[in-house]
This record gives C-alpha cells, structure tokens and sequence, in this order.
C-alpha cells in the first residue's frame, strides 16, 4: 500500500556501509566554518575519533576555537572548490554556509552566497571522479513560506501555498533545486536537506531573537501567529546526527509545538508593542533607517500567520529532540538573563592565522589525534591538500 | 513514512450504520495523540492547532443562554456520531453563518468531546476575528489539517462543503444546497478512513436572511460576497451580528462508511462524486422532510 509519503524524493536511511576510502575515517568538507553552524559542527566533529580530515571553509575567519581543522579561506562563490574537493578527497560535504537572515547583507551577496556558491559545491562534488557520498545541507523552514492558505503543520512535501517573492526565500528555493538535482543525478549519495525553523538559544542571534531581546517585543495588532524554535543545540545534534547515520532525504527540524507570538513574549517576560496590520513596512520602513528596529520584510507575513511544520519525520529516523519549542525559549531567555548579568560566557575568540598554523603543522608541537592508528600516513596527505589548495 | 498504524475496522463498512451497531463499535487499541496534551514550559492552553480549551469554555459559557433560550436548539440523533476521528458535513447558511457555532456548542456540551470547525482561510486574514476564530476550534481548510485531525488524533471535525457559496444565498433560494464543492471532503473522509457523518439544520436560513448582494461592494471590500440583510433592515448596522430568533432543528444522519482503504495515493473520481452527491441528496431530503414537518419558523 502506497502512502502519500512514499513520493519521498529519495529513501530514509542508507545503510550501506561507507565506501572505505583511503584509510577509513571520515574526512568532512564544512562551509561556513566561520558562521556559527558550521564553527559548532567542526568543534563536535574533532572530538569524533572516526574522523581523520575536517576541512572548513569560509569566506570570514571562524570564530570559534579549533584544533585540528583545517580552515581554508574562498571567496563567497567558492569558485576553487572542486580543486579543494579533489585534493583533500573528502567523502562528506556538510553545508552550513546557507544565509537566510535577509538582514545580514545585501541581496546581491546573499544570492552569490546562497545559489551560487550551492551550485559551485554540487559541480565540485558531482565530478566523475567524485569521493563525496553524503551531503547535509542545511536549509530552512523559510522555503514553505507564510500566507493564510497554510496548513496548521507543513510536512517535507508540502508544497508552499504562495509563490516566493522576498529574495531570500527565492534564493534558498533555488538552493533546493539544486540540492533535488544533485542528489536525482547521484544516486549513490546520501542528501540530506534539512529544514530547520526559527533556531533560538545562548550564543545565536537572529531577526527573531533580536525581537524578543527589546523591551516592547513587536507584534501586529489583532493578529496572534504561532511560531516554532528549535534550540541551537538540537541544530548541531541534528547535523551531526544526519551525519553520523547516513540520512537521506528531506527532514523538517523543530521543536514540538507552536506556541502563540503573545506567549512567546509572555515566556521571554516581555509585553508586546503592536504595529498596524496593514501598512505595516510604513511604519516598520523609518524605524528600521532609524536602527529602532531591525525586521525584515519576510517577517511581515510570519507575524500575521506564523508557521508549523512536522517534525515527525525526522523522529521516526531516530532523532530524539532535547528542547520543545517552549522549553527553547525558556533556554534562551534564561541564557539571555545571565549574559545580561555576567556578559560572554566565553572571551572572545580570534583566528589568527599564524597561530593556528603553527599549532597545526609545527614540528615542534606535540599532538594528540583521537586516533592514533594510521596517522603517519594520513597527516601529511590532508596537510598537502591544503598547502595545494 | 506515516506506517498506517493498525486499526479496528468498522463492523460493517457496506451499510449505514445503524444506532445499535455504532453504539458497538469496538474500542481503539492504541490511544491517539491527544493534541491538548502540552508541554510543561507552556503559559497558555493554546494547543497544536491553536485552540484554547479555557477560551472555548469561557464562549461556551457566554453562548449558552443564546444556544437555549435564543435558537432554543433541538437535537436529533446525536448519539449517531461515532467515537473516534468522525468528519461532520452540514448545510450551511445565514449571512453570517449562525449554524457553526450552534453545532460546535452542542456537540461539545452534549458529547463533550471538542470539535474543530474547517473554514475558508478568509477568516485568518482578518484581525482580531481571525485570532478568535482559531482559538475557538476554527482552521483553515487545508487537507493536511483534515486528515492530520481525522487519521492521527480521532477528533471530530465540522466541515460546510458548500463553502461560501452556502451562506451566500438570498432569501428565495433558502434551503436548497448548493453543489459540494469537488467534493473534496469526501476525498478526505476516505484517506483519513473516517465516516462522514451528514448533519441536516433547519432555522439558519431564517436567523439572518439575505435580501440582496452586493457583489461591487463586496469587490471593493475584498470580501466574498457582502449581504443585504433583513436584520440590517430592523437593526441598522448592528444586524450584522443580530440573529431573529429561529427555531433551530438539528438532524444527525446515518454515518455514511466508504469501502476503501485509507492512505491511498488516489480514489476513483466518480466514485468521489458519487458519495459526495449521495451526501447532498441525504441532507436536502432531511432538510425537505424537516421543512414539511416545521409548522412556525419561531417555535419549530
């Protein structure tokens, strides 16, 4: 029997095993080391013995400490990715490297960011000659968009009821195009597109975070949407979990329950100021120039209808949630708290290039992999890709 | 994958049930998802598809001397609905339709079980109206929501598949159902593997009946249609939201069980057709029967 599922793109879980490649562990491409994704996933994939060769890439400098990956500065478009890819054979591609908070550049760069440094990593990694044989992309639950002929809970094949206008949810759509390609065209590899929603927690700012740290939270009157976190800590675990179990196929990532936009403030201990429904970017529009507040156009819509999608999928795969959305916001505010009282938890960190290098690569240091196996053979390789590249 | 979890079939599926068989109807083994069951950090009751059990009970409250002494509303046949996922499928009318939330409250004061109503997604547009609307068991008519309702939570869910084409009728065309949309609740009915149980009302045509339509007004508002009613004529403005005090009869009607399986990609068209056209003519029979029987529009 045939259930609407079933026109899944491609399958659940793979389990073939993971072609050997040139010594056994896992060697792991992540863009956007420098963003905060793809900072936490390197940290947590160091700490992974199976885990020989992690190489990050950015066009910013990551900002949090690392000790043994491998960060590799590109332009936005990536254009010397598939050098990199051939030369460090890398079997995993973990795409963190997605913008989708419109208000943090341009649109112009956030295309060349989003859809062309996609379509450069796919061409890079769909070469005859391709070591790559699982992707995670990491996308969002934006692409579903928000109008009022939603469903209360968007499944992974829901199609969005309106088409997308704002840049950034046409970007992140011809993300997933190709991401769809890629993975029609390369059977043998494992994509996974993982949706995730408005992500809230300690250390991650973003346009909605920024809303519920003022202290009138906005809202639009007469309207009351409902809204879904998933706590920063759960995004990482959901990564790593694709990661470590080979999951395929497109996975809706987020806390249960949608809680009201009211409640949402109630829980941050914050009240709301309410703008006019209609005309809004009117008013929003001066304030924004004016740096009073800083919400994009994209969350007009999300605050008059907010979103819902079904995270039960990825919980049949196995995944077991830390946070609901609520106990997400919980998190955060309280977080928030003692930023407020102490200031960063951690100092600050910063790259710097020689440092690392000498760390990495100096005779002199003493060093410590998790696997000590086959680590003569292996160091130098990885350690020439990247003087190569 | 949704694995269609294992289920109790209904006894008989070719024939309408009758009351005893559906008082019979074995008991679920495994006990759905109980959407109003919330996490611990929550501050407020407003559950997974945005209803508000306080709020229900405080317009249960405020809506029960309108239920009793306005539209003194009779039941018939309540005990037809069966336990478990149920789709509800009444006439639909009045300018602005007094008939939903007559149901919602006696099915939830006489069942106690909640209901949530479907509607045009028109309603989440408006401020305000749109907030309350959904805290008191109204969504949008999406199919996801149907079926997530009907097949994983066992709810009861109220539907007018005439839309608003229903409540958009003038006075001369009172009690005569329009067609059921594409007959898409049908369709609906079967994947979720839920009866469809056809709900007949008499007295909502006469609580605000529509002399004439605007439809230039209701162009240049945005709305989907905008009535002259009697109401208005004796109130003014305020007939927008004052009902005559009709009589309302409700009629519950044999469940009707499709014989197919649930979960299926697709159902044959005609077949979807035919149910949803069976459907109709069993309402406006009910309605013809309950009409020739109706001796005064205010006292029944």
């Amino acid at each position: 029997m045939s259930t609407r599922d079933d026109q899944m793109d491609y399958p659940l879980v793979r389990t073939e095993p993971r072609k050997s490649g040139t010594s056994g562990g896992r060697r792991v491409l992540v863009t956007g080391l420098g963003t905060f994704w793809g900072g936490r996933v390197a940290q947590a994939l160091e700490a992974d013995p199976d885990v020989d060769v992690i190489v990050g890439l950015d066009v910013f400098e990551p900002t949090v400490e690392l000790e043994r990956t491998e960060y590799v500065r590109v332009d936005a478009n990536y254009s010397i990715l598939s050098r990199i890819v051939r030369a460090t054979q890398v079997d995993t591609i973990i795409h963190t490297f997605l913008v989708v908070d419109p208000t943090m550049m341009s649109t112009r760069s956030m295309h060349e960011i989003n859809v062309i440094g996609t379509m450069n990593l796919f061409a890079a990694a769909s070469t005859p000659d391709s070591t790559v044989r699982d992707v995670i992309v990491k996308s969002s639950t934006m692409v579903y968009g928000s109008a009022p002929e939603d469903p209360t809970w968007f499944t992974e094949d829901s199609p969005r009821s309106r088409r997308a206008t704002q840049p950034i949810e046409r970007s992140l759509e011809a993300v997933e195009g190709y991401v769809r390609d890629f993975a029609e065209d390369n059977p043998h590899v494992n994509v996974a597109l993982m949706r995730f929603s408005n992500v809230v927690g300690a250390e991650i700012e973003t346009p909605l975070t920024r809303l519920l740290q003022a202290p009138l939270v906005p809202s639009l009157a007469g309207f009351d949407p409902r809204f879904q976190f998933v706590h920063e800590r759960d995004v990482v675990r959901a990564l790593l979990f694709a990661f470590d179990h080979h999951i395929a196929g497109i996975y809706n990532v987020a806390g249960d329950e949608q809680i009201p936009w009211s409640e949402v403030a109630r829980l941050c201990g914050r009240r709301t100021l309410p703008f006019p429904p209609y005309g809004t970017s009117l008013i929003a529009g001066p304030l924004r120039r004016l740096g009073l507040l800083n919400l994009p156009d994209e969350y007009e819509m999300l605050l008059k209808y907010g979103r819902g999608v079904d995270n039960s999928k990825f919980k049949r795969a196995g995944f077991e949630y830390l946070y609901s959305s609520a106990e997400a916001v919980e998190e955060f505010i309280e977080s928030l708290r003692l930023r407020r009282t102490i200031g960063a938890h951690r100092p600050a960190y910063r790259y710097e290039r020689d440092v690392e290098q000498f760390f990495r690569h100096s005779p002199a240091v003493v060093r410590e992999r998790p696997t000590r196996d086959s680590e003569a053979t292996r160091t130098p390789r990885s350690a020439g890709g990247y003087e190569e590249a | 994958m949704a694995e269609p979890e294992p289920r109790s079939e209904p006894p008989d599926r070719n024939l309408d049930l009758d009351l005893d068989q559906a008082a019979h109807l074995p008991a679920r083994r495994d006990p759905k998802p109980n959407p109003d069951d919330l996490d611990a950090s929550r501050m407020s009751d407003v559950n997974e598809w945005g209803r508000s059990e306080n709020m229900r009970a405080l317009v249960r409250r405020l809506y029960e001397p309108i239920y009793k002494h306005w539209f003194r509303v009779e039941w018939e046949g309540l005990e037809k609905i069966p336990p478990g996922g149920a789709l509800l499928v009444a006439n639909h009318a009045g300018a602005v339709p007094s008939d939903a939330p007559a149901i919602m409250h006696g099915i939830e004061t006489e069942l106690g079980r909640p209901i949530y109503g479907l509607a045009d997604n028109f309603f989440r547009k408006l401020p305000v109206v749109g907030t309350y609307w959904n805290r008191l068991g109204g969504l949008p008519a999406h199919p996801d929501n149907a079926y997530r309702l009907l097949r994983e939570q066992d709810q009861l869910v109220l539907v007018f598949p005439e839309g608003t084409k229903g409540p958009a009728k003038t006075w001369d065309e009172r009690y005569k159902l329009r067609r059921f949309g594409r007959g898409g609740f049908v369709e609906i009915a079967m994947r979720a593997g839920v009866p469809v149980v056809p709900i007949a009302l008499v007295g909502a045509e006469e609580s605000m009946p529509i002399l004439v339509r605007l439809p230039s007004l209701a162009k240049a508002f945005g709305l989907p249609y905008m009535p002259v009613t009697a109401n208005m004529l004796v109130a003014g403005p305020l007939g927008a939201v004052a009902y005559f005090p009709a009589k309302f009869k409700i009629k519950v009607l044999d469940p009707v069980y499709f014989d197919v399986e649930p979960d299926l990609e697709r159902y044959s068209r005609s077949k979807i057709m035919d149910e949803s056209e069976a459907i109709r003519d069993k309402i406006q029979s009910a309605l013809y029967e309950m009409l020739r029987n109706r001796r005064s529009v205010w006292f029944g």
